[in-house]
């Protein structure tokens, strides 16, 4: 008898992993496996045409952050790659926090529609969302150029004599990095403010509390979870973000992501456009380590 | 205060028009978009009337012929092996007791929404690189590889979240009547579980029609999909052509998205 719940055992095991090989077979052709890869490529010689070199070096992980004084040989920190870097946390920091600003109320005004209604106006959220991004980013590009919309309107009122430079600037990037991901950050503040229990709000006003105070004190720390979230689905996106500081950077604001390209581009350095990447993924990772932490905490408390 | 007539507890101050200029925001360069497409003029700017001519002159073009049937070819064969994966995945991994190896199954599953798409799409850059200089072949099999494993965890989750809230006791009565796991895969479990399929491969079929990033890096010369070739287009000088051509795809955008929300209500 254990015998035989053994063998079913085994049997109902083996079923399972005939049924995930077609996934998992594609995964790490196309998922996983090509990022051991790039974690190897890293650590090789840089090809002088482009590609790689099989020798083993640790010069790309050595110009990820520093660079060699090309006359006197001297070492110091790679003010370039950096500044890039300041550049893509600042920038991504910035964007969350806009979201934040405008999709707290936006998830909130939804929340509390009628019952009906609700699936109505996360529609209208939806629909941006499953917009290509080329098409949203274009579109935002051509409210805000030279010859756009918005310097259009302001030219022809007499408002100002000429074109306003609001593209190709760090401005436009966070602009535009806000328009695109913004959705990410209704979708779970709506989840989590949708199961908001408002006798909770009501015992606030009971025991004299303003507007404010009831926001801060009942509803924020209720709907923590949701800010989190929206906040680490904004973030992550936004630090890798390529398509959007390409188009409304100009080319002159890079963020990490472009500089990734640039190696396998123009400056034909494969190891290091490996190393730079890997690099990203680690800050990626921190930050979504601190989330599930943060997370796990908020779990705990609320038992 | 709060016992006052008229006191809504749920109102705070400003929200309601934060909310209001959030979605006007949102919209706004959509509709503009949409509208200059219609424009006579070369301007995507200055109105100057009402004509088809740019959605004609798209319709003419043979870079957008080719790259819209690269497109749809490209998410059909993505979303069909994606979805096949994903039924299969989740009838392993749902409704199960916990098994050696889950969460790392689970880790990988979900790791290209985690990855940022710039890291694999470089990764994939570098391995398909190597079998193109070892094989020669420089088809279209590289995209619909890459678009399938990014596709995978889109239609993982509405079929596992349909999945889950079915009901055991029809399939175990079924099983009791002698049906083989086959047939109660074809009869019982697939009859109730094909909105979340449906739902599923729309969603990862959308999800590959959008894709910019990981394309650009993992296409041979002349393989440009609509996304791509747009993106090359916002280099020169725009004319509403482009406009047509978005406006066309926010429509599949918008319909796509609808008929996503009325398959998940369907009740099981």
């Amino acid at each position: 008898m254990a015998d035989l719940s053994h063998k079913a055992a085994k049997r109902a095991s083996r079923v399972r992993w005939m049924l995930l090989a077609p996934a998992l077979f594609i995964l790490v052709i196309a998922a996983s496996g090509p990022l051991l890869i790039t974690l190897v490529y890293s650590f090789l010689t840089a090809g002088d045409y482009g590609g790689v070199e099989w020798g083993f070096s640790a010069d790309a992980w050595f110009n990820v952050f520093m660079q060699r004084d090309i006359f006197d040989d001297t070492l110091s920190l790679s003010d370039a790659h950096l500044s890039i870097f300041w550049r893509s946390v600042k920038l991504s920091l910035i964007t969350t926090l806009v979201c934040i600003f405008f999709g707290f109320p936006t998830a909130y005004f939804i929340a509390t529609r009628r019952k009906e209604h609700r699936d109505l106006w996360m529609l209208l959220i939806m629909i941006p969302f499953w917009t290509n991004l080329v098409i949203r980013t274009f579109a935002i590009v051509e409210l805000i150029r030279n010859e756009g919309t918005v310097n259009t309107i302001l030219m022809s009122l007499g408002m100002i004599d000429e074109p306003l430079q609001i593209l190709y600037t760090e401005f436009s990037i966070a602009l535009g990095m806000v328009y695109v991901y913004l959705p990410l950050m209704v979708l779970p503040l709506y989840a989590s403010m949708e199961r908001l229990d408002f006798s909770l709000v009501e015992a606030g006003y009971d025991l004299y509390a303003t507007r404010m105070k009831v926001l801060r004190r009942v509803i924020f720390p209720l709907v923590k979870p949701g800010v989190i979230a929206g906040s680490i689905l904004v973030f992550v996106p936004s630090l890798g973000a390529y398509v959007t500081p390409r188009v409304m950077g100009g080319g002159n604001h890079l963020m990490i992501g472009n500089l990734i390209e640039l190696q396998f581009g123009q400056g034909r350095n494969w190891p290091l456009g490996a190393a730079l990447s890997i690099t990203l993924l680690a800050i990626v990772m921190v930050a979504l380590m601190a989330y599930v932490r943060a997370v796990g905490n908020e779990e705990v408390k609320h038992g | 205060m709060a016992k006052n007539k008229g006191f809504n507890i749920r109102r705070q101050t400003g929200f309601t028009t934060i909310a209001l200029v959030c979605f006007g925001m949102l919209y706004l360069p959509i509709v503009l978009l949409v509208t200059y497409s219609f424009n006579s003029g070369t301007s995507i700017a200055i109105w100057e009337g009402f004509s088809w001519r740019w959605y004609q002159s798209a319709w003419a073009n043979e870079q957008v012929q080719e790259a819209t049937v690269r497109s749809l070819v490209l998410a059909f064969w993505a979303s069909l092996t994606a979805t096949t994966c994903a039924v299969l995945a989740a009838l392993a991994t749902t409704r199960t007791r916990k098994f050696k190896g889950q969460s790392a199954v689970f880790a990988m599953i979900n790791q290209p929404l985690m990855v940022p798409e710039i890291v694999t799409a470089v990764a994939l850059l570098i391995l398909f690189a190597m079998i193109k200089v070892a094989t020669g072949y420089s088809g279209l099999l590289y995209l619909v590889v890459a678009h399938s494993a990014f596709c995978i965890p889109f239609a993982y989750l509405p079929i596992r979240a349909r999945l889950q809230g079915m009901d055991l006791s029809l399939e175990q009565a079924a099983a009791d009547l002698y049906a083989t796991p086959f047939q109660v895969f074809r009869r019982v479990t697939l009859p109730q579980l094909w909105p979340g399929i449906l739902a599923g491969a729309m969603l990862a079929f959308v999800i590959s029609l959008d894709d910019v990033v990981i394309t650009e890096f993992v296409k041979s010369a002349g393989q440009d999909t609509l996304p791509t070739y747009m993106l090359g287009q916002l280099r020169r000088v725009i004319t509403p052509e482009v406009n047509a051509i978005s406006t066309v795809l926010v429509a599949i955008s918008v319909t796509m998205v609808v008929a996503f929300t009325l398959l998940s209500k369907i009740k099981n």
